[in-house]
């Protein structure tokens, strides 16, 4: 008997939708902040510093944790990360700056730099001002160009400088992925669009979203208004898998589901399959599949092409699916998806093994039946809106050099459009890096 | 096992561990728990003339730090507030029921021989084994002549010891207060009066902390504070200078001594054993834990005592005197280096750091391939022991004494102006 597809919305009751995707990691209490924040041994040089993309000075904020000092703390985050909020929850410590904590070698517990920084950036957004005020007006114009973390530490790095920033942005809400693309019980609540409020609070910054590079505006037209421009657009296009069967309903990418999730208030709208199959190896996986788990999909099996140590998903976040109910499965590549009546049925793999280090896939198949499948096979730069803008490509991101100018003098990038790792942190820094690199270059500059 | 019978100026106790004269030894019911508890004696809270004192509400103020709760305490709590013959009741009974156990009654009447002796055959009378007298206390009663006030007038020390020997038969320890420049003054004059034994240290005096609110030191009663007396771990270290000092002095040989001031384990009671003490009195410890303390207290001085090969009290008592020298004894061709067990090493740079800025610059910073790692410079090591107490991994950084040719001690350095080599 053909059941049909078995895809639909309000698989679990509200109540349980609401506990499913409320903060997944609680913050520290005030007595857990200062017992942690004792436990840091005030490194020389520390490590933890080093392995930060932002190279936030790990020790002086904890030490003004632990003393009371939260102004501090939180000045010393954000003077180097001003989304150290959505950093402190997103960041994958346990590969970054908890991975180097000198705790590890002699305990094996690192101090959970994380938690901590939210402990004092949650302390300062509570406040409801930032602890830091624009320079004298400069009269320069800049054009910030995606409004995801790169684009944010950009524009308030720009507006400290006295310059004015138009920040654009082709959906209608401002935060990037940290609004569209992280897993809902990662920053519940409104805490992206708070952030984001938080960050502009800086003034100086004109918003304009909805307004997409390519059709609403170019490169050339942002060139007659402004004196720069940094491109921050993140990676919007979604890999195809190239499967047969790719086209029938059921088949999702990854990033679409989870933003469908993002934009739902209750999650009681989001459709999620019984039987769910997400295709990847990245935290892009991790989210999609745990989050389908917690809208009540009975069975999710997440399966990658390698092994386990090749995942680009962390320790932590493959134990973390394993943790929500996730049945990982390695070693097998996607063959085709089958269906019936246009609705995905099943999906088929080719088992795989490692040989002369590199991965072969020539086993035999099995079928897991799903009716949903989620693609994370990764995302890509959309280049067309740059075409004849005189910006070069690399590898498939934005030829930059190290403080971010591209080949086209006056526009910089930075973010997943570039190269580098794509984290969160690794925006920002970028970010703040042109930022600074527009400041030199324009204060360098004649006045017009 | 090592027996740790205790035999202090002739009175007995099952162990050295008595509760010093403070509010946990107030009243009979806090004491009968501390005798079942397993402490071997109690000094009771200071007892006064009629009426009795008053006491403020708000009386302690603590230093923590880095999560370690009441590193020191401090305390405006005066002597003992219930009336005399409520607490001499109590004493005698509670002597009457644990005959083994060492029951000491602390004393603070004015400086007139007359109150002295009025109060001493009430004491003796209900059985206590012996007297402590209260020089020390430096907060409050020191303000009335009393306390302190009369622990730091060598004379006045000697003086009323002599009142109490003359007008009773007990034996009678003399708290010192540490508030003095030299400890020896008023030991001394209390072994001229005739005391059996002195106790010390009492509290020190001091302002714990300010409340940054309220503009006051704490504790703060009503808006105000004052200062009180500083004890717990944190007094450690001055308790020992002060019991060596005593311990080491010939001509206070032969005047036993009960060590106080911050004793919270058995490794500082036996730290106050060798440096001269032979019975031992703790407060802040059992304030902030119970009584049960007394457990691991016996429990490890006893391991300790096995480990060692002492079999009593007497083995241990006063072992480390005799190497507690003034500094010009010292010799100064002794040289040790700093060691860095590379193995142990978490790369935390606090011993470089605190040596290339506070120190000598004798730990360099390497990379080594891409590594962070420390390296002694031997040439520059003085052996200070900086980088091995900041270092937070134990043993990972150790000092190793270097063979030594001879002794040279400062009275006979080339350097000296004052030496013979001039």
């Amino acid at each position: 008997m053909d059941r049909g597809p078995d895809i639909a919305a309000g698989r679990v009751p509200r109540e349980i939708l609401a506990l499913n995707f409320a903060d997944a990691h609680p913050p520290l209490t005030d007595a857990q902040a200062i017992i942690e924040a004792d436990r840091c041994y005030f490194c020389y040089d520390a490590p933890c510093i080093e392995a930060c993309p932002t190279s936030i000075d790990v020790p002086a904020f904890i030490k003004g944790i632990a003393t009371g000092n939260l102004a501090g703390a939180a000045r010393t985050i954000l003077e180097s990360n001003i989304l150290g909020g959505s950093c402190a929850r997103v960041c994958p410590t346990e590969i970054l700056c908890e991975q180097k904590c000198v705790r590890n070698a002699q305990e094996e517990k690192p101090v959970q730099i994380g938690a901590l920084q939210r402990r004092a950036t949650d302390w300062q957004m509570a406040r409801g001002v930032q602890p830091f005020t624009r320079a004298a007006a400069t009269g320069r114009r800049v054009a910030v160009v995606g409004a995801g973390p790169a684009g944010l530490a950009c524009a308030h790095r720009l507006a400290m400088h006295g310059h004015e920033v138009t920040l654009f942005d082709a959906k209608p809400k401002l935060g990037g992925l940290n609004e569209y693309g992280v897993a809902a019980y990662k920053t519940p609540g409104d805490f992206a669009q708070d952030e984001v409020n938080f960050v502009l609070s800086i003034g100086g910054v004109t918003l304009a979203p909805d307004q997409a590079l390519g059709r609403d505006f170019t490169i050339d037209t942002l060139m007659d208004e402004y004196e720069a421009i940094f491109l921050s657009l993140g990676q919007a296009g979604a890999r195809k898998a190239g499967l047969t069967g790719e086209d029938l309903s059921g088949v999702m990418n990854a990033v679409d589901f989870i933003e469908s999730i993002r934009i739902s208030g209750t999650k009681e709208d989001v459709a999620v399959g019984r039987r769910v199959v997400v295709i990847g190896g990245g935290n892009t996986a991790i989210d999609a599949a745990v989050q389908a788990k917690r809208l009540g999909a009975e069975e999710v099996t997440l399966v990658y092409r390698r092994g386990r140590e090749t995942m680009s998903a962390t320790e932590v976040e493959q134990a973390w699916a394993q943790t929500n109910g996730v049945t990982i499965r390695h070693w097998a590549a996607p063959a085709r998806i089958e269906g019936a009546n246009g609705a995905t049925t099943a999906i088929a793999f080719t088992r795989g093994r490692a040989l002369d280090g590199r991965a072969v896939h020539d086993g035999e198949e099995f079928v897991l039946e799903a009716d949903m499948i989620l693609k994370a096979v990764g995302q890509h730069v959309v280049f067309d809106p740059l075409e004849g803008s005189g910006v070069e490509t690399e590898g498939g991101r934005i030829r930059v050099d190290a403080v971010g100018r591209t080949s086209r003098a006056g526009v910089y990038a930075g973010g997943d459009c570039t190269a580098g790792e794509d984290l969160t942190v690794a925006a920002v820094r970028d970010g703040r890096d042109a930022a600074e690199a527009i400041h030199a270059d324009l204060s360098q500059k004649k006045e017009v | 096992m090592a027996d740790l019978r205790s035999n202090f100026i002739g009175i007995r106790s099952p162990n050295p561990f008595w509760l010093a004269s403070a509010p946990p030894t107030d009243k009979a019911y806090n004491v009968r728990r501390a005798f079942e508890a397993g402490w071997g004696g109690v000094v009771w809270k200071t007892l006064g003339e009629d009426p009795p004192v008053v006491n403020v509400s708000s009386r302690y103020g603590a230093l923590s730090y880095r999560g370690e709760r009441m590193f020191g305490l401090n305390n405006i709590e005066l002597i003992s507030d219930r009336p005399l013959a409520v607490n001499l009741a109590e004493i005698k009974d509670v002597k009457r029921d644990y005959p083994d156990r060492a029951v000491i009654v602390s004393l603070m009447v004015p400086c007139v021989e007359e109150s002295w002796k009025a109060i001493l055959p009430l004491v003796e009378e209900t059985g206590a084994d012996g007297l402590e007298l209260n020089f020390g206390c430096p907060h409050g009663m020191s303000e009335r002549n009393m306390g302190s006030a009369v622990g730091q007038v060598p004379e006045y020390v000697e003086m009323v010891t002599r009142w109490v020997k003359q007008h009773s038969r007990m034996p009678t320890i003399v708290k010192l207060t540490p508030n003095v420049t030299s400890i020896l003054a008023p030991a001394r004059a209390a072994m001229r009066g005739g005391a059996d034994a002195v106790s010390l240290i009492n509290t020190i005096q001091s302002v714990v902390s300010v409340d940054l609110d309220a503009m006051a030191p704490t504790p703060v009663v009503d808006g105000m504070g004052t200062h009180g007396g500083y004890c717990g771990p944190a007094v450690k270290p001055i308790a020992l200078r002060m019991l060596g000092e005593v311990a080491r002095s010939p001509d206070l040989a032969g005047l036993p001594i009960s060590g106080i001031g911050g004793i919270s384990t058995w490794r500082d009671a036996a730290e106050f054993l060798v440096m001269g003490a032979s019975n031992l009195q703790v407060c802040t410890a059992a304030m902030h834990y119970g009584f049960r303390v007394v457990e691991d207290m016996k429990d490890g001085l006893s391991n300790w005592m096995d480990e060692k090969g002492f079999g009593s009290l007497s083995d241990v008592v006063g072992r480390a005197v005799p190497n507690f020298v003034n500094w010009n004894q010292l010799n100064l061709k002794f040289k040790t280096l700093a060691r860095i067990d590379q193995d142990l090493c978490v790369q935390c740079g606090l011993c470089h750091i605190a040596c290339e800025d506070t120190s000598h610059q004798a730990i360099a910073r390497l990379r080594v391939d891409g590594s962070r790692r420390y390296e002694v410079i031997d040439e520059e090591c003085v052996g200070c022991n900086l980088c091995a107490h900041v270092c937070p991994v134990d043993d990972c950084i150790t000092m190793a004494p270097q063979p030594t040719d001879g002794v040279l001690t400062w009275p006979n350095h080339p350097n000296n102006p004052m030496s013979g080599a001039h």
